[in-house]
């Protein structure tokens, strides 16, 4: 790649002109790994797109900083086990159950007035963490090209020959995953890699995330899409208006699932702060916010209903413990890979 | 005075004993950029393989892996080779302003590229909107291998350029019209002559495209195709254990490894023809019709490689703007991108100095393996190198786990040669009896360094630094895998915008990766042909 050559008065120039703008940028942004004094850190394994503002509102009421690692959920998990008793972290806030459940042995059991706050079901049993908001598998599809009437009935007829190529998946993604390991605890692992393997041979178009398939199904580059029940609102949220529609399964199985995402206090944290962010989260205004700006279900029973869903409350789900979900999570992520899908 | 004297007739006998000092220092740079890829292999040796991956699956992801190796070096090649014959043997005008434009996707990373393809086709894609407008129907997304190749095709065949002009420019005409005197038709003389003597170029730069397709990570993860880098941070990303994308990493650097090897091995000895040229080569001939259609070829590849994908990420902007989304200011990132681009070219040129020095005055062979080693490692996967050093980070040096230090070993071990090049051929430049002139009237050896040879090759240390912070700019997986909670920088944000389908962020942001890339980059594509 390096060709041996001389070098000319003009480079200097260059470097040294962004030298000149690079050191003012240096000195606003000197990050900081140790927590201080008003500063509280949290691994986030949601995405700074749908939290971060939030989180700027927090930093900006309570004058406390929040140093925010974004990544995926179970890489997360996988980093505050790695780190064991000398994680920077103070809290994990997941996009699933699993991971949480995966370092839940990690996490200090949470007192009664944050508990209180979200209802039992949403929460881990033993109270180490607290749900946030609730999301719904959903199949997404464009009403252009496919009728409501027409839609597989459930999840399962997927694998059908004739939806082959008309369907997007994220595989890989933490509630694909999540997805995948309901279905080893109410079907059991050979049905769960049949079907994968069924899927897998129906041509379907994978992605990383949620947001693609969304904008996808909705641009007619797909016709459905295994997603959660929120990417829709979000997507309308920024187009304006949009054509694809969620669709509800009405079985009680995986693929009706509806999964919190959920924040606790890792036990090598003595910060004080850490709870108070909690608070603000599951407080009237941060959980409106969640219903009126990402469309997620709020846990607190006394907030807005998301606009244009269906209740919550009619919302069929299997129940699941989050501990079970996480013993079979990396077993759900080795169908996947086995499944040739990831 | 005796002594000085003395001192000057050992100096002056080129490949003396190196320095214990420079010696130690060498060392102690460049030893700890191996030893992160030692604990990486043991740490997977350590996991065991069995039960961890399914042999089926690594399998797959090798034949994947070759299969857009082969293509990218392939089309690479093929293309490289065309532009770099048509502006240095041929009469086509405009040769020099050619050959620097044919060179410009080079500030374009191949996960813009990726992000091109994907805001530029599809139903609601840029181009596609003008094919439906002429009629026809939209273009699907080339996602998997297609979309792969054409990536990684147009991020790499000005790399084949660029070390292919200087080659072709120094070919012997001579050989040539031997050839042609003894009755030697033209393809026969294009094997026996023209690749014959560009054949080292040629080999060095195919390495090159391979080694890249072989770790990119940006533009397979974003296109969905199923590659070694892909599969590790899928695995690093979505579970708990990470045995697998540690193991699937081990084996990607033994193929990086083996494909260097094979390189260095089957490389036929350096036959350095003193005083070769004594005249330039006379130029091709073109008719009217091909030079017709090598300007026409040279000018679609010239608007696909650099006008199309920033009018697509342009239009995708301002439609998206205009449609009321919102784009968020990403000038906190671009401060970061640049302070620690900066901070890594300084870094680096620093540390290759010495090493330079070492390799360039005296005879050593500790000095040659340093060097060595010092390149293989750079031609390792950014990912690996990312994966490497996190792992070291977190069970080994948690002080300097997920801070900046840490991700500046990452650039060093990556960049340091790009350093190294530059200020070894600046120090070739400058002759060692002006430094011998400076100790025989009793400076020390770094009071001469001082005030003899850094001066002089300046210049070179400078290029270095300028091509480090290029690359550091364009650097992506080792910065996301490293980098310090909160310290997201324009790559990392171009990547999680793009992941997340918010491609209207991710277009401005890129937009913003290619100008800042763009100027440094004009001086030196520049600079480097007129001197070649």
């Amino acid at each position: 790649m390096v060709e041996p050559m001389k070098s000319n008065p003009t480079i200097l120039l260059v470097v040294v002109l962004l030298l000149a703008c690079g050191g003012n940028a240096a000195t606003t942004t000197t990050p900081t790994s140790v927590a201080d004094e008003g500063t509280v850190v949290l691994y986030s394994g949601r995405t700074e797109e749908l939290v971060g503002p939030l989180l700027t509102r927090f930093e900006e009421e309570a004058g406390i900083d929040v140093d925010v690692r974004y990544g995926s959920s179970p890489e997360m998990a996988a980093t505050i086990l790695t780190e064991g008793t000398d994680s920077p972290a103070d809290l994990f806030y997941s996009q699933d159950p699993a991971s949480l459940g995966s370092v839940a042995d990690l996490m200090e059991p949470l007192p009664e007035s944050i508990l209180s706050l979200a209802p039992e079901r949403f929460s881990d049993p033993d109270g180490r963490w607290v749900g946030i908001t609730a999301r719904s598998r959903v199949l997404a599809f464009n009403p252009e090209l496919v009728a409501e009437a027409d839609l597989p009935a459930t999840y399962r007829e997927l694998v059908d020959p004739q939806w082959s190529g008309r369907f997007g998946i994220a595989p890989t993604n933490g509630s694909f995953v999540t997805f995948v390991s309901a279905m080893i605890l109410l079907e059991g692992e050979e049905a769960t890699g049949e079907w994968l393997e069924g899927i897998a041979a129906n041509d379907p178009v994978t992605f990383d995330g949620n947001s693609p398939i969304a904008a996808a199904v909705d641009a007619g580059d797909l016709e459905l899409g295994l997603i959660n029940h929120y990417y829709l609102r979000e997507l309308a949220a920024e187009q304006g208006s949009i054509t694809a529609q969620n669709h509800f399964f009405t079985e009680p199985d995986a693929g009706s699932l509806v999964m919190p995402s959920g924040i606790g206090i890792l036990s090598t944290s003595s910060n004080p702060v850490a709870e108070d962010l909690i608070e603000f989260l599951l407080s009237a205004e941060s959980q409106a916010y969640f219903a009126e700006t990402n469309f997620e279900y709020p846990v607190s029973p006394d907030a807005p209903a998301p606009g244009g869903l269906p209740a919550i409350d009619t919302l069929v789900s299997p129940v699941l413990s989050s501990a079970e979900l996480a013993g079979v999570l990396d077993q759900a992520t080795d169908l996947i890979a086995a499944a040739g899908l990831a | 005075m005796s002594t000085a004297v003395v001192d000057a007739g050992v100096l002056s006998a080129r490949g003396r004993r190196a320095p214990v000092r420079l010696l130690g220092l060498a060392t102690l740079t460049v030893v700890p950029l191996l030893f992160p890829f030692g604990y990486l292999l043991w740490q997977a040796l350590a996991g065991g393989w069995q039960g961890v991956l399914p042999a089926g699956r690594l399998a797959e992801l090798a034949l994947n892996t070759l299969l857009l190796t082969g293509l990218v070096v392939i089309g690479a090649v093929v293309i490289g080779f065309g532009t770099a014959w048509l502006t240095t043997r041929t009469d086509l005008g405009g040769a020099r302003m050619w050959s620097t434009v044919v060179a410009l996707p080079l500030v374009i990373p191949s996960y813009v590229l990726a992000l091109v393809l994907l805001t530029g086709t599809g139903r609601q894609g840029i181009l596609s909107g003008m094919v439906v407008a002429l009629g026809g129907d939209p273009l699907p997304i080339p996602r998997g291998l297609l979309g792969a190749v054409l990536a990684l095709v147009v991020s790499t065949f000005p790399y084949v350029h660029l070390s292919l002009v200087p080659a072709l420019r120094r070919v012997d005409p001579a050989l040539d019209e031997i050839a042609r005197a003894l009755g030697a038709g033209r393809l026969k003389r294009l094997r026996t002559v023209l690749l014959a003597q560009v054949g080292p170029a040629l080999r060095s730069s195919a390495l090159l495209v391979g080694l890249y397709s072989l770790a990119d990570f940006g533009a397979v993860s974003l296109l969905g195709y199923d590659t070694f880098t892909r599969a590790i941070f899928l695995q690093y990303a979505g579970r708990i254990d990470r045995r697998p994308a540690t193991l699937l990493a081990a084996v990607l650097v033994l193929i990086a490894l083996a494909v260097i090897g094979l390189e260095r091995s089957t490389r036929p000895p350096r036959s350095e023809r003193k005083g070769r040229v004594v005249r330039p080569g006379s130029l091709h001939r073109l008719s009217n019709g091909r030079r017709f259609a090598a300007v026409t070829f040279l000018t679609l590849l010239v608007a696909t490689s650099v006008g199309v994908p920033v009018a697509v990420l342009a239009a995708w902007w301002v439609r998206g703007t205009a449609a009321g989304r919102e784009t968020v200011a990403v000038w906190s990132e671009v401060g970061r991108s640049i302070s620690v681009s900066i901070g890594a070219a300084l870094a680096v040129a620093a540390i290759a100095i010495p090493i330079a020095v070492l390799v360039t005055r005296y005879r050593s062979r500790l000095g040659a393996v340093l060097e060595a080693s010092a390149w293989t490692v750079s031609a390792l996967p950014h990912l690996t190198v990312g994966l490497a050093l996190l792992l070291v980070g977190v069970t080994l040096l948690l002080p300097l786990y997920q801070t900046l230090p840490l991700l500046f070993v990452a650039y060093v071990t990556m960049f340091l040669p790009q350093a190294l090049g530059p200020t070894e051929a600046a120090l070739r430049e400058v002759s060692p009896n002006l430094e011998e002139v400076s100790r025989s009237l009793g400076q020390s050896p770094l009071q001469t360094f001082r005030r003899i040879t850094m001066p002089l090759i300046g210049k070179g240390v400078l290029t270095g630094a300028g091509l480090v912070f290029l690359t550091t700019m364009k650097e992506l997986p080792a910065t996301l895998l490293l980098r310090p909670t909160e310290f997201e920088t324009l790559a990392v944000r171009i990547w999680s915008t793009t992941s997340e389908g918010f491609y209207t962020r991710a277009a401005f942001a890129s937009l913003v990766l290619i100008m800042i890339s763009a100027v440094p980059m004009h001086f030196l594509v520049s600079r480097d042909l007129r001197h070649a």
